[in-house]
């Protein structure tokens, strides 16, 4: 069978490649693309190293063949930071001391992105639950899932403070909240 | 079918370093013109932090902030010889000549300012924050970005320096086994409380507490990471590893992570761990190397404590929930 | 704070100098974590140079096997097939790695020759525009196998009879300047079993075990203007890895260039050198990068793992709880080939008999070659199951006697100025009071006499 052209949107770019069909969505990534965040731990669904978002859900991208999911939209690691500024998950971890090999960090972030998008304010078990498809060998865990709930009190403290601005804007009519880097402009990318 | 609680123990050492062959390792280091010191060596980050404790261990001697060093490494055309990351010896041997590399740098600094500021360079100290200042006089400094110009421009120096640790080859005495293999040994005693599931055979590990003599702790946060990635691996391997889990038998082997058992996020135990330091006279600092020693008291600790639960004694590893089973049906004197 | 420490004790040894450090002892942030968390940081597989081939190894399915055929011809024909190598492409092919520190004799092939030795062995290595192709390519290779007898354990091998693994060796055992196993002579055990009001033996197994990083053995070739290959890859020991390929190529060192140190894991599997040479031949033979990574299967089945061991201790105990004589036969699974394994043998003898003044120890430490994957280097090499043994060990003398655990091991533990099996002086011990913040921490309770013994006296025993 011929190679296929295919489309996503990947971190809010349309991106148009060809590949041969069964093409896995990582190597996708990876080889047409560039995008050298995701890692190929396994291949065969079992590490969670090539976790990314599509739509939206985290997918191990070796499992998704990528004719399949054309004009779907793609979150990477690469997409997360907000211009140079880390996001909270990413800030979470390399404060917290989460990473040390680092090759499963990629996966873990997008797998807690996904967490935080559906559930800001997750439990122990829930975050355990997320990550439970993620293999790390170095850290025993503990500081990875620290570093997602620490993500989750981050991102909810920025959200209130933003909201907060937002309130004092709409009553007082001060038009400076764009001017505050990253509040209202990330609270309202995410309630999007 | 009931939960049964147990507790055990170990302790064990072990060697930093293990040398048969002569275990050298060299290191460079050299200030750009702007006062930035490059450490080049050719040794291996696995993931366990050697790139940020040797350019601790270059800031400390240099007398600089962590901003000045840059680590170049694991590159055979740009860096010296490392025999390589293993046996716990990269702390150790690599941080060694850095701290040589960088008190030889650290010299012709100290010269060259001596110089700048006309005065004997026995007069100087840093101060930490990137000056050069003279003793007692702290208005007379140098900063050294300046510096680094000035050696550069004016006096013609290079301020660089070469480090190398060398432990001399040793041979065994093949019929006694008198050997001199190692540099150093850190010291584990582990407890573990466990819960053994007598119906399902599954242990649980509760909790473990770890007191660790390692020399120094080079860098807290770091040494958190290697004992609670080392104290994880060592549960591991006591109650899941095994890539022939027949042993002698090559059938059953796991091919992937799904087959591979480890535990997860929710198997963990709490962890309580203490550190004491007794510096190595050849260790960086007094440092030894841990990262190895830490998966090793856990394994006999949990065996240990499943015997204190269930009176099981598991001489075979792993403990899987089968052998916990087994055992508790020959105490029960049942036999298939 | 949002990162973990642990807290330092420093009452333990209250002499030792407060440290008075600018950054050492400081929690500074990990040089490698913004790279990390930002997906920059660069393993080997990151580098994707163009015209880059595919290398694909087609494996051994029989233990032990003689090979009658080796046929390529259709795997020549897989549409994207550039070349397929077998050991004659290999200049120097058979080798050791610890060859570099004078361990002999060569004993392994980089590519079967006349015979495998374990499942899994790397036969013809395919090499191919595409990963999907050198995979088919490596399925099609046809060998015709004369199966023989294969042998799985330890002290099977080591009987008369027993089907020879490594005919390099001649018998299935590394030879220790002339003896069958690396020795350890303390003291007099028959002795001390004779005095001895209990005699305790047991026996310890283990099974092989993975080291299981996340990114799997891997490199990168990419040949350079000048002629030299630049080698990416997640080596542990970048020169060693070098010296060995030159070796094995036959060239002068300076041809290959090693570039790596960012590493997603290694824990002791990473300083074989399992991928380097075969890709370097492809490299060189086509002109072209060439990739070799280990698939998920390949790093759990075919990479070297943590040797077995097995492992029967034998004690001459007191009936206060000194241990007056241990007498330890070990043996090291080594698989098929040594590679680290002579050296993970003579490691584990060093530490034998634990952290324990014992005044008489005999050991016998077998380095055994079996049919089975050869195994290498792991976390805690030549000690992680030794600990498992001694410390079960303690506890069952505990047990036997009636005593406290932490008891035992105080009253026999080792301190500076003892003289070690291997006859060197302790120095820098600390087991004691590794067991009393132990047990400090459980609230077990120690009588004041084990709580106020000191790794600093009572030694030269
Ligand atoms: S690479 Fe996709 S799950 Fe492992
Ligand atoms: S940090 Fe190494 S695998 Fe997670």
């Amino acid at each position: 069978m011929a190679s296929q052209v295919v489309n996503l949107r990947v971190n809010e770019r349309s991106r148009e490649f060809l590949a041969a069909p069964g093409t896995p969505l990582l190597s996708s990534l990876r080889d047409a693309l560039g995008l050298m965040a995701a890692k190929r731990g396994c291949a065969q669904g079992s590490c969670g190293t090539c976790t990314v978002l599509l739509d939206g859900r985290p997918v191990m991208s070796c499992l998704v063949a990528v004719e399949t999911v054309d004009g779907a939209s793609v979150r990477t690691l690469e997409g997360v930071a907000r211009g140079g500024d880390l996001d909270e998950v990413q800030s979470a971890f390399l404060e917290g001391f989460a990473t040390q090999c680092g090759f499963c960090t990629a996966g873990m972030i997008m797998t807690a992105e996904a967490l935080l998008d559906r559930n800001p304010d997750p439990t122990r078990a829930e975050v355990v639950e997320a990550i439970s498809g993620n293999v790390c060998r170095c850290t025993g865990y503990g500081p990875i899932v620290d570093a997602i709930l620490d993500a989750a009190a981050r991102r909810r403290k920025e959200d209130a403070a933003a909201r907060r601005k937002e309130d004092i804007a709409a009553r007082w009519g001060t038009a400076d909240i764009a001017a505050t880097p990253g509040t209202a402009d990330a609270a309202a990318r995410r309630r999007s | 079918m009931a939960r049964l609680r147990g507790r055990g123990y170990a302790s064990v050492n072990y060697p930093t370093g293990m040398n048969l062959g002569g275990d050298p390792s060299q290191a460079l280091i050299h200030a750009t013109t702007t006062g930035t010191f490059v450490v080049s060596l050719s040794s291996v980050d696995l993931g366990q932090g050697l790139k940020t404790v040797v350019a601790q261990c270059a800031a400390e001697t240099l007398g600089l902030p962590m901003e000045n060093i840059l680590v170049d490494t694991a590159d055979t055309d740009t860096g010296p010889h490392c025999m390589g990351t293993f046996a716990s010896r990269g702390t150790h041997r690599v941080g060694n000549a850095v701290i040589m590399a960088a008190a030889e740098a650290r010299e012709v600094m100290l010269a060259v300012a001596a110089e700048e500021l006309e005065v004997d360079a026995g007069d100087l100290e840093t101060d930490g924050t990137g000056y050069i200042q003279v003793k007692g006089a702290q208005e007379r400094r140098i900063h050294i970005t300046d510096l680094a110009l000035a050696a550069h421009f004016t006096h013609g120096r290079t301020i660089s320096g070469r480090g190398m640790f060398l432990k001399e080859k040793n041979d065994p005495v093949p019929e006694t086994g008198e050997m001199d293999p190692d540099s150093c040994q850190a010291h584990a005693c582990t407890v573990a409380v466990v819960e053994v599931d007598d119906e399902t055979g599954v242990v649980e590990v509760l909790e473990m507490h770890n007191a660790y003599e390692i020399g120094r702790a080079l860098n807290p946060a770091m040494v958190a990471q290697q004992v609670e990635g080392g104290a994880w691996m060592g549960m591991s391997h006591a109650l899941f590893e095994a890539t022939e889990p027949y042993y002698p038998a090559r059938d059953h082997g796991p091919r992937d992570f799904t087959e591979y058992l480890m535990p997860g996020a929710a198997d963990i135990p709490a962890y309580h761990n203490a550190i004491l330091e007794r510096p190595a006279g050849n260790g960086p600092f007094g440092a030894k190397g841990i990262g190895e020693m830490t998966a090793n008291a856990p394994i006999p600790a949990i065996a240990n404590a499943i015997f204190d639960a269930c009176g099981v004694r598991l001489d075979t590893m792993p403990f899987t929930p089968e052998r916990v089973l087994r055992g508790l049906d020959e105490l029960r004197g049942y036999h298939d | 704070m949002r990162y973990k420490t642990n807290p330092i004790d420093r009452t333990y040894f209250p002499d030792e100098p407060a440290p008075d450090f600018n950054v050492i002892g400081s929690v500074v942030q990990r040089s490698d974590a913004l790279g990390h968390v930002t997906g920059r940081s660069s393993f080997f597989e990151d580098l994707s140079p163009p015209g880059l081939l595919h290398l694909k190894a087609h494996r051994s399915t029989r233990h032990h096997a003689r090979l009658a055929t080796v046929d390529t011809s259709e795997a020549l024909a897989v549409p994207g097939v550039v070349r397929v190598l077998t050991h004659a492409d290999i200049p120097n092919n058979v080798f050791t790695p610890l060859k570099l520190i004078g361990v002999q004799p060569d004993d392994e092939p980089v590519l079967a020759e006349g015979k495998v030795r374990y499942l899994g062995e790397p036969i013809c290595a395919v090499v191919a525009e595409t990963e999907a192709a050198a995979q088919e390519g490596a399925a099609r290779v046809r060998v015709g196998y004369e199966e023989l007898p294969a042998v799985f354990d330890v002290e099977e091998a080591l009987a008369e009879g027993a089907p020879i693994v490594n005919e390099y060796h001649g018998h299935n055992y590394f030879t220790y300047e002339g003896h069958h196993c690396r020795r350890i002579r303390f003291g007099d055990v028959e002795a001390a079993f004779a005095a001895a009001d209990h005699v305790f033996e047991w026996r310890y197994q283990s099974a092989p075990i993975e080291h299981a990083p996340t990114e799997t053995t891997g490199c990168v070739v990419v040949p350079q203007p000048d002629g030299r290959l630049r080698i990416h890859s997640d080596t542990q020991a970048c020169f060693f890895t070098l010296d060995n390929t030159a070796l094995i190529l036959g060239t002068p060192f300076n041809r290959l260039r090693i570039v790596g140190g960012t590493v997603g894991g290694g824990f002791g599997g990473k300083v074989d050198v399992a991928v380097e040479p075969v890709a370097c031949v492809a490299a060189m033979l086509t002109g072209q990068p060439v990739k070799y990574v280990y698939s998920r299967y390949e790093e759990m089945q075919v990479s070297s793992p943590r040797a077995a061991e097995r492992i029967y201790i034998k004690d001459a105990v007191t009936a206060d709880g000194r241990i007056i004589g241990r007498k330890i036969t070990l043996y090291v699974d080594a698989g098929a080939y040594s590679r680290h394994s002579p050296y993970g043998t003579t490691k584990a003898a060093a530490h034998l008999p634990g952290p324990y003044s014992i005044p008489n120890v005999w050991a016998d430490c077998h380095c055994v070659f079996t049919n089975r994957t050869p195994s290498s280097a792991m976390r805690g090499f030549g000690v992680t199951i030794g600990d498992f043994a001694l410390e079960s060990q303690m506890d069952r003398i505990a047990r036997a006697l009636g005593m406290d655990p932490l008891r035992l091991r105080l009253r026999n533990a080792y301190r500076d100025g003892d003289l070690k099996a291997h006859r060197k002086v302790a120095e820098g011990t600390a087991l004691v009071e590794v067991i009393q913040k132990a047990a400090e921490m459980v609230g077990h309770e120690l009588p004041e006499e084990y709580r106020r013994m000191s790794s600093m006296d009572g030694g030269g025993r």
